[in-house]
């Protein structure tokens, strides 16, 4: 059990020390392709760690999502509007300021957290028990995500598809066809 | 807040929430400090992630495997709940990083410029052009600044 816990804490950490170095090279990189393909990457990387924290639906989401679609979209932008970034003048040391206070602050507040992996923490204590014992019986499915996004908390899943069908809408009037036709039509006039 | 005690088994349960802590925070200074709007979405996209990976973490228990039942009585789950939340919230994300870029390219499209100082400076040019059109109204001289910007 002991090298089991341990193994996973060095999985934990190499894989965090990648994505450390992948934030900071995404800081660093001015060519926006590569900030792209980086920011895949930080997605992959997080999808092995969702794996290594048992959370194996969330993974794959992330990976195809994270990874795959918003790095299309990214080099999509790109190809309409530039690849480089211009340096700025403005000074580093007030964000620096705002996030190292920022992060004080919040590692202050996880101070009072239970310890990571503990089973008595109030997270376990009250809804989930049951959601792990009632599914085999309500639903009948093995995969317990599956059945309490698709059965108990269907109506959350009802509101996403609610605010993905709102952005759908926002992207085509922003980008289709009919403004930039009316676009064209005010710049002969 | 109760007495909190510094020692290796604190650091060992709690470094977890440092790390992405420290993610989080490479995320906002990306946002905040960056001018080329591209690379701010990007930053909140970091943010997001790791505030992902805060959630999940919190699911797990040691000792525990996937939310998939084995048939086994005494096989210990880690908590299904953030699982959904998380799930449900990628899916969120992507929608607005979508909306995000849609903007980008609309303000490219409109201003020729996607960083933010450009940006900034051609809002003051429009507002001191303005400014002075009310002050003296030529004729013709709003429309000319007006089409300007876009250039294309």
């Amino acid at each position: 059990m002991m090298t089991g816990i341990s193994l996973a804490a060095i999985v934990n950490v190499l894989l965090f020390t990648f994505l450390v170095m992948t934030a900071i090279a995404i800081v660093r990189v001015r060519h926006l392709f590569a900030v792209a393909m980086l920011s895949g990457v930080f997605s992959l990387l997080s999808a092995g760690l969702f794996v290594a924290l048992d959370a194996v639906d969330v993974a794959f989401t992330e990976a195809a999502v994270g990874a795959g679609i918003s790095t299309v979209l990214m080099l999509g932008t790109m190809a309409l509007t530039v690849t480089r970034e211009k340096t700025t003048k403005r000074s580093p040391v007030l964000p620096v300021f705002v996030c190292v206070v920022t992060g004080a602050a919040l590692v202050y507040s996880t101070l009072d957290m239970p310890a990571f992996g503990t089973a008595q923490a109030p997270i376990h204590e009250h809804v989930a028990p049951d959601y792990i014992a009632r599914t085999p019986d309500d639903i009948g499915v093995p995969n317990i995500v599956t059945g309490i996004l698709a059965s108990y908390r269907g109506y959350d899943t009802l509101g996403e598809t609610t605010v993905i069908f709102t952005a759908a809408v926002a992207v085509i009037l922003l980008l289709g066809s009919f403004s930039r036709k009316k676009q064209k039509r005010t710049d002969k006039e | 807040m109760q007495e909190v005690v510094l020692d290796l088994e604190f650091i060992i349960g709690h470094y977890n929430y440092w790390l992405f802590v420290i993610l989080m925070m490479t995320g906002l200074y990306i946002t905040v400090s960056r001018g080329n709007l591209i690379k701010k979405v990007v930053g909140l996209n970091l943010f997001q992630t790791s505030v992902f990976m805060l959630y999940i973490s919190m699911g797990k228990i040691e000792g525990g495997t996937a939310p998939i039942l084995t048939g086994d009585p005494n096989t210990v789950y880690s908590n299904p709940l953030p699982h959904v939340l998380i799930l449900t919230a990628i899916v969120v994300g992507i929608a607005t990083t979508a909306l995000a870029l849609a903007l980008v390219v609309r303000i490219g499209e409109e201003f020729g410029s996607i960083e933010e100082d450009e940006l900034i400076e051609i809002e003051h040019e429009l507002d001191f052009a303005e400014e002075s059109a009310e002050a003296s109204p030529v004729p013709g001289q709003g429309d000319a600044n007006k089409g300007e910007p876009g250039g294309k």
